[in-house]
């Protein structure tokens, strides 16, 4: 299935769920609903034409303009074929529907990306930091990230 | 042995005291060997060199070893028990050096000839499960008391087989002495336990599966019994970090390690005074006498050492329940079979 | 004044009540004891908190982090993308080779640069060395995970004789960076083709050696076979990718379904978990998987070597790297598996945004999902089939 006809579906099924999408780039993506993320996820992952049941990687990243992203690169081993979905919020509300129920892996991908960059899944299990130590402040993938002087009362040293 | 003790330096202490202190003139040669060995050994198998500076081919690592080890700072964890803590691993070597007791050495030496030998040390070498507890339990270490208490069960329930084991050789021979188990045997290979024993041909022919059987299952048990691989679970160090030796270092640590030695020679004691003629020449006459013995004896054992590192550097470790299943569903019926065989041809 | 905090944990304990026989009570709890970060064999610095009913493990919880060298904040901060070549390296240390193709391959996709066939060539001879040498290690620990201290020691043997091959070729044994963004650091050495052939010819009988030492040993597998079993529906919803997906049965290989180099010029197998001694997918499938990658590594070797083109070695690019803007996400076969780098360019030389999707994290996360009810020693043997190299997990 190509992207255009992924999309046409996709906008069938949802309407205005689907956000906006681009197909005149490498790797085609659609912009989703941050707050409708889930159900659109089970379709991608239950319909019989498109069974992207496979979740590769889930980036989040910081725009420099007052948004946040998650993008989400989705595969299919069954039909092979590939989509790209982007998920936007604001820093000041950073909140993203989570797909941890519907693709295991996406459990951590999200945690990291709440980690580094900020954006709070809501609806996931278990979201808490990863590589980070559990008191860390701040995330440090945000483009206005200040590096701490202190960690814990000690000073970090340069 | 005391008797000559006794004639030349009279009824004192003294006899008592260095008739108790021969064995470990052979146990720590023999730990400083057998530690090259397993070094080289396991170098060689594995397509390396091991040691090669300290002496010629590195034959005096051992004793840089033991320096290296003596000089080490002893700790103890600040929250271990610290009197459990300090007799646990005197405890451990204790159970096998106690065993060394009742081993035939030679014709001339055996360091007490006590008629219940083989049982003696069957209950004398438990003595090590204490210790091990002990160890675990006083490190306060999660890691400690999980190999202590794999240690406890596994000792235990390998007790079942070593000690069935022991019965049909005991059963052939007639005496629970190892001297007279040994005197049993003497006359060449072809009377050894292991193929039957002094015997009429036709006994011998029908006990020879169960001997051999029996022979097999008592150096796989024994195995079992000083926690070497594939039996190593109380200190897998893959799963358990180091077991119950975890927290302990310096001489303390070189302790476990000379009882675990010394426990490698006495399983294989046990199995040659048993099972293959103890210190007897296996050319009957011939190259016998006491020293012969003693020099037979030490070979056969240390046969059957170098048996263990080879097994040690090829094997990976089974799981606990694996182990398990082997003493109680394997080895423990096959040997109630190889029993009643052996009872059974003995009597008709 | 350090302010300590609780650190949130999820697991349920079951506590429970035993008479005993003089009619006391005792208090019965699960046992929490954490495996690392100091552990032989968590493979690095990873820390399991694992919940124990005796030996019986009821939950698993990976703490991951403790070698996080922020690999994505130091690239945003690179002069240019050149320069995240080393922090690649260093990412997967076991298989630096893979990275860099795969970051480098990335920016070419970017650029649309084409690279000279020579280039591919040695790409592919390089990557597959690499394999091996990274296979090697993992079944090396996986032996001593089990107890065997023998396999280990072959197998580094044999990892030396292809880390002399790259010191030749580039003068480092474990970090590269010797394939760069439009081509490779410098052109193959003399004689290297001969030695790679020699080593093809040396190696291809120590597998079968190290078959007969551990992978068919009855206690090997007593001790896989049946552990730790990961089904294909559970593993591809993971995402698991490499060996860990292929031995659960699911028949895919990126170097064979999305082809980038010459992979599409060469005859190879993609090797699938059977399930010979138990069920498909489980310790012993991920082990084996491995083994036969190795023979098909070999062959994919010998094939590259015959066909080596002559040529440059360095495509025609800029001397500066200064993609358009835009974004790009390319993933190449690792050895753990799918290595994937999402990055955004905002125009200028340095990347905006670079996201690496290390395979051994997102295969690390399926942990707790196939080692609940199983024993201890079998968790150790879970964790070391999965084959994590801890400094791709936390980056």
């Amino acid at each position: 299935m190509t992207a255009e006809e992924i999309v046409q579906l996709l906008q069938s099924h949802f309407g205005d769920a689907i956000v906006e999408s681009k197909f005149d780039v490498p790797q085609p993506f659609v912009v989703v609903d941050s707050k409708r993320m889930k159900e659109v996820a089970f379709v991608l992952r239950d319909d019989e034409a498109l069974q992207f049941d496979y979740c590769s990687c889930i980036s989040g990243v910081d725009y420099n303009d007052g948004r946040l992203g998650a993008i989400y690169h989705l595969y299919s081993t069954v039909h092979r074929h590939k989509i790209v979905l982007k998920a936007f919020c604001t820093k000041e509300n950073p909140h993203i529907q989570s797909v941890a129920a519907v693709w295991g892996g996406a459990n951590w991908h999200e945690r990291e990306a709440y980690d580094l960059i900020g954006i709070i899944f809501d609806e996931h299990p278990d979201l808490r930091r990863i590589l980070l130590p559990y008191d860390w402040e701040g995330y440090p993938l945000r483009k206005d990230y200040k590096v701490p002087e202190f960690y814990n009362g000690m000073k970090v040293p340069y | 042995m005391y008797e000559l003790l006794q004639q030349l330096l009279g009824d004192s202490i003294l006899v008592y005291v260095i008739g108790a202190a021969l064995p470990l003139l052979f146990i720590l040669p023999y730990a400083l060997v057998t530690v090259l060995l397993e070094m080289k050994v396991s170098a060689h198998m594995q397509d390396r060199v091991a040691y090669m500076y300290t002496g010629w081919h590195g034959v005096l690592q051992p004793v840089a070893d033991i320096v290296k080890l003596l000089q080490k700072e002893d700790t103890i964890p600040g929250v271990a028990d610290k009197t459990l803590f300090r007799l646990a691993p005197y405890l451990v070597f204790m159970g096998s050096y106690a065993g060394f007791a009742a081993i035939p050495f030679s014709s001339a030496y055996i360091g007490s000839d006590i008629d219940l030998g083989v049982f003696y040390i069957v209950a004398i070498t438990s003595l090590a499960v204490i210790g091990i507890l002990m160890a675990g339990w006083a490190s306060n270490n999660k890691w400690s008391l999980f190999g202590a208490m794999r240690s406890a069960a596994q000792i235990v329930s390998y007790e079942i087989p070593t000690a069935l084991s022991i019965l049909v050789a005991v059963m052939i021979t007639g005496s629970l002495n190892l001297q007279d188990v040994t005197h049993f045997q003497d006359g060449g290979f072809w009377n050894w336990v292991v193929f039957g024993g002094p015997l009429p041909l036709t006994q011998k022919l029908l006990l020879l599966p169960f001997t051999l059987v029996s022979f097999f299952i008592l150096f796989i048990a024994g195995i079992a019994e000083v926690n070497r691989t594939p039996f190593d679970l109380p200190e897998a160090e893959s799963e358990l970090v180091q077991g119950y030796n975890t927290e302990y270092s310096g001489m303390k640590f070189a302790i476990f390690y000379l009882a675990e030695y010394a426990n490698v020679f006495l399983v294989s004691a046990i199995v040659v005074s048993l099972y293959l003629g103890g210190w007897t020449s296996p050319f009957g006459e011939f190259m016998s006498g006491p020293i012969w013995g003693f020099f037979w004896f030490v070979a056969k054992g240390m046969f059957f050492v170098f048996m263990q590192i080879w097994i040690r550097w090829t094997l990976p470790r089974l799981r606990v329940d694996q182990l398990m299943y082997t003493s109680w569903k394997v080895l423990t019926p096959f040997l109630f079979v190889c029993i009643f065989a052996v009872g059974f041809i003995l009597v008709v | 004044m350090i302010e300590t905090r609780t650190l949130p944990t999820r697991y349920v304990t079951h506590p429970g009540e035993i008479k005993t026989s003089s009619g006391k009570t005792l208090r019965t709890d699960e046992m929490i004891i954490n495996m690392g970060p100091q552990h032989p064999s968590t493979h690095g610095v990873l820390r399991l908190e694992v919940v124990l009913d005796g030996e019986i493990v009821v939950d698993v919880i990976p703490h991951i982090g403790y070698l996080h060298r922020c690999f994505e904040k130091h690239a945003e901060h690179m002069t240019n993308y050149q320069q995240v070549i080393p922090y690649c390296d260093r990412m997967d240390y076991l298989a630096s080779m893979n990275n860099d193709w795969g970051y480098a391959l990335a920016v070419e996709r970017l650029m649309k640069i084409e690279v000279p066939p020579r280039v591919e060539y040695i790409r592919v001879i390089m990557a597959e060395l690499q394999r091996i040498a990274s296979h090697l290690i993992a079944i090396g620990t996986y032996g001593i995970d089990m107890g065997a201290f023998t396999p280990f020691l072959w197998c580094f043997r044999d990892r030396e004789r292809i880390l002399d091959l790259f010191e030749m070729t580039c003068g480092a044994r474990l970090l590269y960076n010797y394939i760069w963004v439009g081509g490779l650091s410098h052109d193959l050495p003399p004689g290297f083709v001969e030695k790679a052939k020699d080593f093809c010819a040396y190696f291809k009988p120590n597998i079968k050696e190290l078959n007969d030492v551990l992978s068919y040993n009855e206690i090997f597998v007593k001790r896989t076979a049946n552990v730790g079993v990961l089904p294909a529906d559970v593993a591809i919803n993971y995402a698991c990718s490499g060996p860990t997906l292929r031995a659960s049965g699911v028949n895919f290989d990126l170097r064979r379904d999305e082809p980038y180099g010459v992979y599409d010029k060469f005859e190879w197998d993609v090797i699938v978990g059977k399930g010979e001694m138990g069920t498909v997918g489980d310790c012993w499938d991920r082990y084996m998987v491995r083994v036969w990658e190795m023979e098909q590594s070999v062959r994919i070797i010998e094939q590259a070597l015959a066909q080596l083109p002559e040529g440059n070695v360095q495509a025609a690019i800029p001397k500066r790297i200064r993609p358009d803007a835009g974004e790009i996400y390319v993933r190449t076969e690792s050895p753990r598996g799918e290595l994937g780098f999402y990055i955004v360019s905002d125009g200028s030389g340095t990347p905006y945004r670079i996201k690496a999707r290390s395979p051994a994290f997102v295969n690390l996360s399926v942990l707790p999902e196939i080692s609940r009810g199983c024993m201890l020693a079998d968790l150790v043997a879970i964790v070391g089939s999965i084959d994590i190299v801890l400094g791709e997990v936390d980056r």
